[in-house]
């Protein structure tokens, strides 16, 4: 009684399957903005892969002066507190500093009126704006997206970061006009539709390094994308040293546990 | 318990008599686990497949506990909890990921012990309740995992949630009120949040009692083994403990050096850089792919695109992925040869081998988008998998002539010796 009756079933399946395959055209709809659209170029950093990653503390803390000098007046980053920068080589005292320059909302004590105030190790990166409508008010209806964790919520992560804060130039001329970049738009072929509401935000010699590092655009990008790997997970390089460890003690596990089940088995044919 | 040799339990210490007499669940472990149930003693190492989901699922429970002592099942708070964890919470990034690739693992061991019941006729009588039970298993831990998949509120959290509640609505007429009545809104809110991560929490003390009724119905007959031919006497067997135990402690030992690999080294890979967006209901991702281990179904559900008959083309899908899975049920009675291992049907052999293909194609399409010619490669590829279960396997298990069989158990171990060792004296 299965049998046939599943027969059945099954060939009701396949005649929409195949009624399907020739109703279905076999050429796909053009896609122009693809054939624009590039790959993201690869950012080589310190704490890339497993072979003994590191941060590159001079690296990060350029990257965090780049974040603090030009992405900050749009971008949040609402996910990092002052106090977590002790990972970049920062002192106490000097994350105190740190957070005192920037003025966090607050609650005035004696009028109970919404106030700023001088900012602790224990508060959060400020949000540049007071809410959503005020962000997207000030940026041509677009939304600034929280940094915290972009390098990890982005397909292709650091490499796309890195490739779209360098990647802008003018568009190609055979451009077709519909993907052109309208008002406050601005082309840059790593964005998935091509053009975006931020303007380019880097410009050689913006961001002045104490170290004297080189500060062309290629440089301060890949200096705050350094950051920015830090930001969306600063227990990166904790996980792998962990990971090491973990690995090894388990593979001397296995290798005993093979010793034993070979030893169990001596006498057995199996 | 199954064979008369069995060993039987007899406490020494008085502590252990008292015990026995008061609640024997030291005797319900030797018996189960221990050296009081034997087993072939030609068992590959596909039979550790068992264990190491049992092993799995204990590692996902224990996470899981933690993760709740930390996790925040509330709409405006549930992305930002789970980043505290990863943050702020000692060792909770470890907590966190390893519980995010063990439902992988899981699902992993999970189906190497399904495909490993499939080529060696596992499902046949006498152990058909045991893999209905397992198909159980199966369904709930795809409920489970995909409740699981939207407590971190991602964007592919919600869009994953809104695809997979919007299956019911394709149901004609009380579609929508299901629908509606699954998410406690239109659309995958705070309250769909709270309820799934209940069910969560819930589902796998389930699978647990489902697993106990699974290994219970798996005792009565015994284990199978690759060769498919019942034990006929205690030559056959071995004793669980300690020569399975042994072999299953090697089994866990390679398991758990995959599963830290992926956690610590690639804990991402098989995520989605969309779930570290908070969902958005207004903003649709561009592609909404669910976790691999969904995706040959997802294929499935995709393939069909023509309203056939006065059904239209998504209930078709909906109920072609459902069925893709129920046919599972049937698999006992589908397949009609008495012979259990395939290494004695070259027919149904080269069958089962297309299916692996099949499904891994089929799993292929499932994360592509919808272009051809992943359309029509998906849509091939689910007629192949209706095919296999409804129509060819049927159609083989009647035709195929099997071939040769040892008697028993020791004679295929016996002779696969022989040819070891003289193919080995060749060699020398």
């Amino acid at each position: 009684m299965v049998r046939p009756l599943g027969f059945l079933v099954g060939l009701g399946f396949i005649t929409a399957l195949v009624l399907a395959i020739f109703t279905t055209p076999l050429s796909n709809e053009a896609n122009v903005a693809h054939e624009f659209h590039k790959h993201p170029r690869h950012l080589k950093l310190a704490s890339d892969g497993i072979v003994l990653p590191h941060w590159d503390k001079a690296q990060l803390q350029r990257g965090m002066q780049v974040y603090k000098e030009v992405c900050s007046a749009c971008h949040s980053l609402n996910l990092v507190a002052f106090r977590n920068i002790a990972d970049l080589g920062y002192t106490e005292g000097q994350i105190k500093t740190f957070a005192k320059g920037f003025q966090v909302p607050s609650i005035n004590p004696d009028t109970g009126e919404p106030a700023t105030r001088d900012g602790l190790p224990s508060d959060y990166f400020p949000s540049p704006y007071a809410n959503e409508t005020a962000a997207r008010a000030a940026n041509n209806n677009a939304l600034p997206p929280d940094l915290s964790l972009i390098t990890k919520a982005r397909e292709g992560g650091k490499d796309y970061v890195y490739s779209l804060l360098t990647g802008y130039q003018n568009p190609p001329a055979n451009l077709p006009a519909e993907l052109k970049p309208g008002t406050g738009l601005h082309y840059n072929p790593y964005f998935a539709n091509l053009n975006l509401a931020m303007a380019p935000p880097l410009a050689k010699g913006q961001v002045t390094f104490a170290d004297g590092s080189p500060n062309d655009v290629k440089n301060m990008a890949a200096d705050v994308t350094a950051f920015l790997v830090w930001t969306a997970e600063p227990k990166l390089i904790k996980r792998i040293q962990v990971g090491y460890a973990v690995f090894f003690f388990l593979l001397i596990f296995t290798v005993l546990t093979y010793l034993s089940y070979r030893n169990i088995w001596a006498d057995k044919k199996h | 318990m199954s064979f008369p040799w069995a060993k039987p339990y007899e406490p020494t210490h008085p502590l252990m008599k008292w015990m026995d007499e008061k609640l024997p669940i030291p005797r319900l472990v030797y018996n189960a686990t221990g050296p009081g149930y034997p087993v072939p003693r030609n068992l590959n190492y596909f039979w550790n497949f068992g264990v190491l989901a049992g092993a799995a699922l204990m590692i996902q429970i224990i996470t899981g506990i933690v993760l709740a002592m930390h996790y925040a099942a509330n709409a405006s708070v549930a992305f930002n909890s789970v980043e505290h964890i990863m943050r702020d919470v000692n060792a909770g990034w470890f907590i966190r990921y390893a519980h995010m690739n063990g439902a992988s693992m899981f699902f992993i061991v999970v189906y190497l012990h399904i495909f490993r019941g499939l080529y060696y006729g596992s499902y046949k009588a006498p152990r058909e309740m045991v893999w209905l039970l397992g198909v159980v298993i199966f369904l709930l831990m795809m409920a489970t995992a995909f409740m699981g998949y939207v407590l971190p509120w991602g964007q592919m959290s919600f869009w994953g949630a809104q695809v997979i509640t919007g299956f019911f609505s394709a149901i004609p007429i009380v579609g929508e009120p299901v629908r509606e009545w699954l998410l406690g809104g239109f659309v995958p809110d705070n309250a769909t949040l709270n309820r799934f991560f209940s069910l969560h929490y819930l589902l796998p003390f389930v699978i647990l009692g489902v697993i106990i009724l699974h290994i219970w119905a798996l005792h009565i007959p015994g284990s199978s083994n690759p060769t498919g031919i019942e034990v006929k006497d205690e030559q056959d067997t071995v004793p669980f403990h300690p020569y399975y135990t042994a072999k299953d402690g090697f089994g866990v030992g390679v398991f758990l050096l995959i599963f830290v690999a992926l956690t610590f080294f690639s804990p991402n890979t098989l995520g989605h850089a969309d779930n570290y967006i908070p969902a958005n209901s207004l903003s649709t991702p561009a592609h909404i792919v669910p976790e691999w281990y969904f995706l040959p179904f997802y294929a499935i559900l995709k393939a069909f695109t023509f309203n056939f008959l006065w059904i239209d083309a998504k209930l078709w899908g909906v109920i072609a992925m459902f069925a893709s899975i129920a046919l599972l049920f049937f698999l006992p009675w589908l397949d009609s040869s008495p012979i259990k291992s395939s290494n004695y049907r070259p027919l149904y052999r080269i069958f089962f081998w297309i299916l692996v293909a099949d499904v891994l194609l089929l799993g292929f399409c499932g994360m592509q988008p919808a272009e051809q010619p992943y359309v029509i490669l998906s849509q091939l590829g689910a007629i192949y998998y209706f095919a296999h279960f409804l129509v060819i396997l049927p159609i083989v298990s009647r035709i195929e002539r099997p071939l040769p069989m040892p008697n028993s158990i020791t004679e295929a171990v016996l002779a696969k010796h022989a040819t070891d060792t003289s193919s080995a004296s060749a060699t020398a």
